[in-house]
């Protein structure tokens, strides 16, 4: 009997797997994923496991303890190198085939670097590797940590390195960080949370090269208008790039970058026949945003979209035995943990929408921003304010309506 | 089925009272409070959901 094959062992592929046996499929699973053991949860990366609070074993995917119940074959080591979409096969790096009975496509993201970040002493943050990498340098107390991006990863990072008691300098190349995320000026306060915290933050500083030593160790940043930030540790926190490139080759449409990239499915998450896609790399039209194509790289989207691809598959399987879920509705929502601030942003607002103060003010230990684009309430942005933006997420998953979600403030 | 918070995970996201308002309430003093300790059976598949999705696997269910 053909397997179903998943390529991807970490959020999304889990959590397919996981709804994939709650419903009864019970066929032969197959696993791969070229990680050497099985991936990390990636969220205490930043936080708990840098910091040195937690050993790396903790940070554990929440479905990571049920892997025997699942009796899937995990191939761990092993990339899915081709995928024959016709056909319905999976090529890895080992040189051999898989034939498939239906495809999972969970190969999430992997951190976009600079071409000359290869030096001893600069990280990228994906793996859990990476991770005892950084902390292992960490440890050594570097007179100054550079962390080049002010994106969540990177602004995590320099919240750590800064509860570690380290110097750290942040370089941000626009004058606003997380322009794209939070338009409208609102990451302004992103600045200003990492001055407080005590980081030399520097915005509209663009690194032109990574300086190395005679040892070819890092040995600091020179930006485009001459001055050298020395540092024996750079962190390069620039964003991730969905990882597709093993799909090029197939028949499958992939978008390009200005598109957002990704894997591009229908509503329901069905790339082509018999093939799903799920996480990081889903680039799906959302029907609760009317149908507006959308790719999140957060942590809920991979265990939600997860829940709905196990489920997908197997009406691709057997229509007969399983239904077809439908399409995928969501509310995207992501958190991110820096010093004692809880920054939480759910839906999803673009460049245009308007931001619209509702509680506090940007500057203050506690706001709500809401997004308005006409009719609807597109995303809202939260500092310390858990309650409020659960309240927002669940008026908004019912509809975006901007009264309905406006008037809970 | 009892519900029972490791309250030193806990970091009070009210991703479980998106789940289950009647069960968890995260409230403005931004602490997390379990309304029903001991919530019904028909609950179930709702505390599972919530034990799974919370970030910081803070929620177990005994029983
Ligand atoms: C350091 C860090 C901190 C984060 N913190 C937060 C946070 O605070 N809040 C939040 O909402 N989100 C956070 N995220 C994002 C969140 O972790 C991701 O959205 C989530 O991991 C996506 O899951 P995924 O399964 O789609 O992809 P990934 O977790 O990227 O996993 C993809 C897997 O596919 C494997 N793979 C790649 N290529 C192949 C191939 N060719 N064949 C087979 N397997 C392959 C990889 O080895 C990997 O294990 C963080 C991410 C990182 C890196
Ligand atoms: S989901 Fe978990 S961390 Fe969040 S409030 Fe509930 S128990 Fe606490």
């Amino acid at each position: 009997m053909k397997a179903l094959v998943v390529a991807g062992a970490s959020l999304g592929g889990m959590n397919t797997v996981q709804s994939a046996r709650s419903a009864g499929y019970d066929g032969p699973i197959c696993l791969v994923d070229p990680s050497p053991v099985l991936p990390h949860d990636r969220p205490p990366l930043t936080k708990q496991v840098l910091a040195g609070e937690w050993e790396l074993e903790r940070a554990r995917q929440p479905v990571a303890d049920k892997l025997a119940e699942f009796d899937v074959d995990l191939r761990l080591g092993v990339a899915a190198e081709s995928l024959d979409v016709a056909g319905l096969a999976v090529g890895l790096d080992d040189g051999s085939r898989l034939d498939a009975s239906a495809v999972v496509l969970a190969t999430g993201s992997r951190a976009r670097s600079l071409p000359d970040a290869t030096a001893p002493g600069t990280h990228t943050l994906r793996t859990g590797a990476d991770c005892l990498a950084l902390r292992g340098e960490l440890d050594l107390r570097p007179e100054r940590v550079v962390v080049i991006g002010a994106g969540f990863i990177g602004a995590e990072v320099a919240a750590t390195c800064r509860s570690r008691g380290l110097e750290v300098t942040m370089l941000e190349a626009d004058e606003v960080p997380l322009g794209r995320v939070l338009p409208g000026g609102m990451g302004a306060f992103m600045a200003d949370l990492h001055r407080s915290g005590g980081v030399d933050v520097r915005l509209g500083a663009r690194p032109e090269a990574i300086l190395t030593d005679d040892h070819g160790h890092t040995s600091g940043v020179r930006l485009d208008d001459g001055e050298v930030v020395p540092a024996r540790v750079v962190v390069v926190g620039i964003g991730a790039v969905p990882a597709v490139d093993w799909l090029a080759g197939s028949a499958l449409s992939l978008r390009s970058p200005a598109e957002g990239g990704g894997v591009a499915t229908d509503a329901t998450l069905l790339a082509a026949p018999g093939v799903v896609a799920v996480g990081d790399v889903a680039s799906w039209p959302n029907p609760l945003f009317d149908g507006e194509v959308m790719r999140v790289e957060h942590w809920e989207n991979a265990i939600d979209q997860g829940a709905h691809a196990g489920r997908r598959v197997l009406a691709e399987l057997d229509p007969k035995r399983w239904d077809n879920p439908g399409g995928f509705s969501s509310v995207p929502w992501f958190w991110s943990d820096q010093y004692d601030s809880k920054i939480q942003m759910v839906g999803r607002a673009r460049p245009g929408d308007e931001p619209v103060v509702v509680s506090g003010a940007p500057g203050e230990d506690r706001f709500v921003v809401l997004y308005r684009r006409g009719g609807w309430c597109t995303a809202a942005l939260g500092l310390n304010r858990p309650r409020d933006l659960v309240r927002a997420r669940m008026a908004m998953s019912e509809s975006l309506a901007w009264d309905g979600v406006a008037s809970l403030f | 089925m009892k519900i029972v918070i490791d309250y030193d995970l806990c970091e009070a996201n009210a991703i479980c009272m998106a789940i289950e308002p009647s069960v968890f309430e995260v409230r403005e003093d931004d602490n997390l409070y379990i309304l029903d300790e001991e919530p019904p059976e028909e609950l179930r598949p709702k505390m599972e959901e919530a034990a799974r999705r919370c970030p910081k696997q803070a929620i177990s269910i005994e029983g």
